[in-house]
């Protein structure tokens, strides 16, 4: 193994090779930033340009694309509310609230060194179990990954909804609702389309999360302009980029990142679950673990609460290599892109590829951490001038918001009907956020729902119609009964609180 | 029952569940997956019952944290207006083209918000839509349909 790591290494650290990171993490982050435009998009648009390499350096301007648009996408989600990809939507719980507290640069900080730390622990942890891991992941079935999903969405809305945990359950069903309009995957059969052709292929997530987030957030900084509550603090701009991150922060950050790493590292490894259940589930396990006086801050600026989600969907995304190297399984969209381009250089992903060519094997791990070292080098002191948005006097920035939000959509689908669906559901996020219903876990419904009925389909389908799968196997009841143990705990709470 | 906001948007969402579950059983399944365990109106309908369920809850349920907003302090009107130049702005930017009707949208935008230095105004809607076109367009490879570019032979 230390031979493979060293030839990795080698392979990794030439001129050539740093130079190719180096301009992967600028164009990524540049296009992580805009609106739609996530790490999938981003490597895909590199892959004509790596064929023009060897496979080492093309992987590793692919290393550097794919860190960069992740750093960007946390970036748009903490300056703008605006996240481009699930994986960063948790990152917005905190982050934004830090940075409309004056301290951006603080935000993105913790953000960069949190996903820096959780994917160095994530490398290491795959260094050692990978081959152990990939067992594992075969082993979960789809009553587990259904149990999974309902533990992931009762976490959220436990955890999220400020003890309005019956809201919060609402807008799970409302974010699933949303997720069954169009064509039912396996036998297309159209659904709540209501005959508009423009429905058939379902809701975008892009559409949903930029309406409930970025410009619903738009809409209620104008609504609320004369408030007196929601005055926006006024901040030098040495402030608002100031990187600098105190003791007390660092010491939250220790706590939170080795715990936050190993939970995003296993989720990652299951195919299909990937950095957005992991970020959620960090956060909300996070919520749980901390003091009473920090759960408050939760959702209002919190450390912990921003360093969870970033190093968990870290973790994850080096964990989603596991079935990817090793059973040749992409586990996201992400890797399936990356799975596509390994193919094209002639490097069949497989239990083959550990054993047979250690020498690939590690090239493509060591890229990736190389990758994300050599992105926190160049983005740290880019910091205080990507903060400095927020600086923008609202006049301006509100219809900037605006404009990103409704491009990202265009340049998807060019069409007028998805800009309309968009503004509806912006209108209602904006009038149901005035009365406290909580949009995250409205966004990992959405997310999720396609993946849970399709686990539910084959549970039932599996067991002849009878809901036993539920407690059939250990796992499966394990995962449920954390399930209920969480339900349980928020109801004694709330009883607790009132008497 | 203490009538508030939050009960009545409860109310709207438990008929709005109502619906959903109406609309779930109309679903046309196949005549061979009428009676199979799972089909494409089995998840809909345990959703409609799930939406029924937890808006009912919040209907029946005393609530004790009361949210009370402020209305005579919200901007309504010129949230309806920036919302008006956005639905206007997605009906015209396939006809007109994404440079123009993004640049006067932008325009529209800042001056609605109270905005009057011109100049500026110009400088981050007209030159910058072009920037960021240039970026998507130019360096992305991004396709961006614009007719009024195409018929000034701007854009191929």
């Amino acid at each position: 193994m230390i031979e493979g790591i060293l030839i990795g290494l080698t392979t990794a650290l030439t001129f050539q090779n740093i130079f190719m990171v180096m301009i992967g993490c600028f164009f990524g982050t540049i296009i992580g930033m805009l609106p739609g435009l996530g790490p999938m998009t981003a490597i895909a648009l590199m892959i004509p340009i790596t064929y023009g390499f060897d496979p080492a350096t093309g992987l590793i301007l692919m290393a550097g694309v794919y860190y960069g648009a992740v750093f960007g996408g946390s970036t748009s989600s903490i300056l703008l509310n605006a996240p481009g990809v699930p994986g960063t939507v948790a990152t917005s719980f905190d982050g934004y609230p830090m940075a409309q507290q004056g301290k951006a640069g603080k935000a993105l900080a913790i953000a960069a060194w949190s996903s820096f730390a959780g994917g160095t622990l994530a490398a290491i942890y795959l260094l050692f179990l990978a081959p152990s891991l990939s067992k594992v992941s075969l082993s979960f079935r789809s009553p587990d990954y259904f149990a999974l999903m309902i533990l992931g969405l009762t976490a959220i809305a436990a955890f999220s909804s400020k003890g309005q945990f019956i809201k919060a359950m609402m807008m799970v069903v409302l974010g699933l609702m949303l997720a069954s309009v169009g064509q039912d995957s396996l036998s297309d059969i159209t659904r709540f389309t209501f005959n508009n052709m423009n429905l058939t292929d379902g809701i975008s997530f892009v559409l949903v999360v930029m309406a409930t987030f970025a410009m619903s957030e738009a809409l209620t900084i104008i609504l609320k302009r004369n408030d007196p509550t929601a005055a926006a603090k006024q901040v030098s701009l040495t402030e608002l980029g100031s990187i600098r991150i105190n003791k007390e922060e660092r010491a939250k950050m220790l706590k939170t990142i080795p715990r936050t790493s190993i939970i995003g590292f296993i989720i990652g490894v299951l195919p299909g679950a990937g950095a957005t259940i992991a970020s959620f589930l960090a956060y909300g396990m996070e919520r749980n673990l901390v003091k009473d006086e920090e759960k408050e801050k939760f959702g209002k600026g919190s450390v912990h609460g921003l360093a969870a989600p970033e190093t968990a969907n870290n973790a994850a995304c080096s964990g989603a290599f596991v079935p990817l190297l090793t059973l040749g399984i992409p586990g996201s969209g992400t890797t399936a892109v990356m799975l596509g381009a390994l193919l094209g250089f002639g490097i069949q992903p497989g239990p083959r590829l550990y054993m047979t060519n250690p020498e690939i094997f590690w090239s493509v791990i060591m890229s990736m951490y190389i990758g994300m070292v050599i992105l926190l080098i160049l983005n740290l002191p880019l910091i205080p001038y990507i903060a400095r948005i927020l600086a923008v006097p609202k006049n301006y920035l509100i219809p900037l918001i605006l404009f990103f939000s409704i491009t990202g959509i265009y340049v998807m689908s060019f069409n007028n009907f998805d800009i309309y669906l968009m503004i509806g559901i912006a209108v209602v996020a904006t009038f149901m956020r005035l009365y406290d219903f909580p949009m995250p876990p409205l966004i990992l419904a959405f997310v999720l729902g396609g993946l849970m009925e399709e686990n539910l389909r084959r549970s039932l389908l599996l067991s002849d119609g009878s809901w036993t799968f539920l407690w059939d196997r250990t796992l499966t009841a394990c995962i449920l009964a954390t399930t209920i143990l969480i339900v349980g705990w928020q109801i004694y709470k709330t009883f607790k609180k009132k008497n | 029952m203490n009538i508030n906001t939050t009960k009545i948007i409860s109310l709207l969402f438990f008929i709005f569940s109502a619906f959903y579950l109406y609309t779930a059983y109309q679903i046309q399944v196949f005549a061979f997956d009428e009676n199979a365990p799972f089909n494409a109106r089995t998840f809909p309908i345990y959703l409609g019952y799930a939406g029924l369920f937890f808006s009912g809850l919040k209907l029946i349920l005393p609530d004790p944290n009361t949210i009370k907003v402020e209305h005579k302090t919200l901007e309504y009107k010129k949230t309806a207006i920036l919302v008006l130049i956005a639905i206007i702005y997605g009906a015209t930017i396939l006809k007109v083209g994404y440079f123009l009707t993004t640049s006067f949208f932008l325009m529209g935008s800042y001056y609605f918000l109270g905005e009057r230095r011109w100049i500026l105004m110009f400088m981050l809607s007209f030159p910058f839509v072009a920037a960021f076109m240039y970026l998507l367009h130019g360096v992305l490879d991004i396709y961006l349909r614009d007719p009024f570019l195409k018929l000034i032979g701007v854009m191929g």
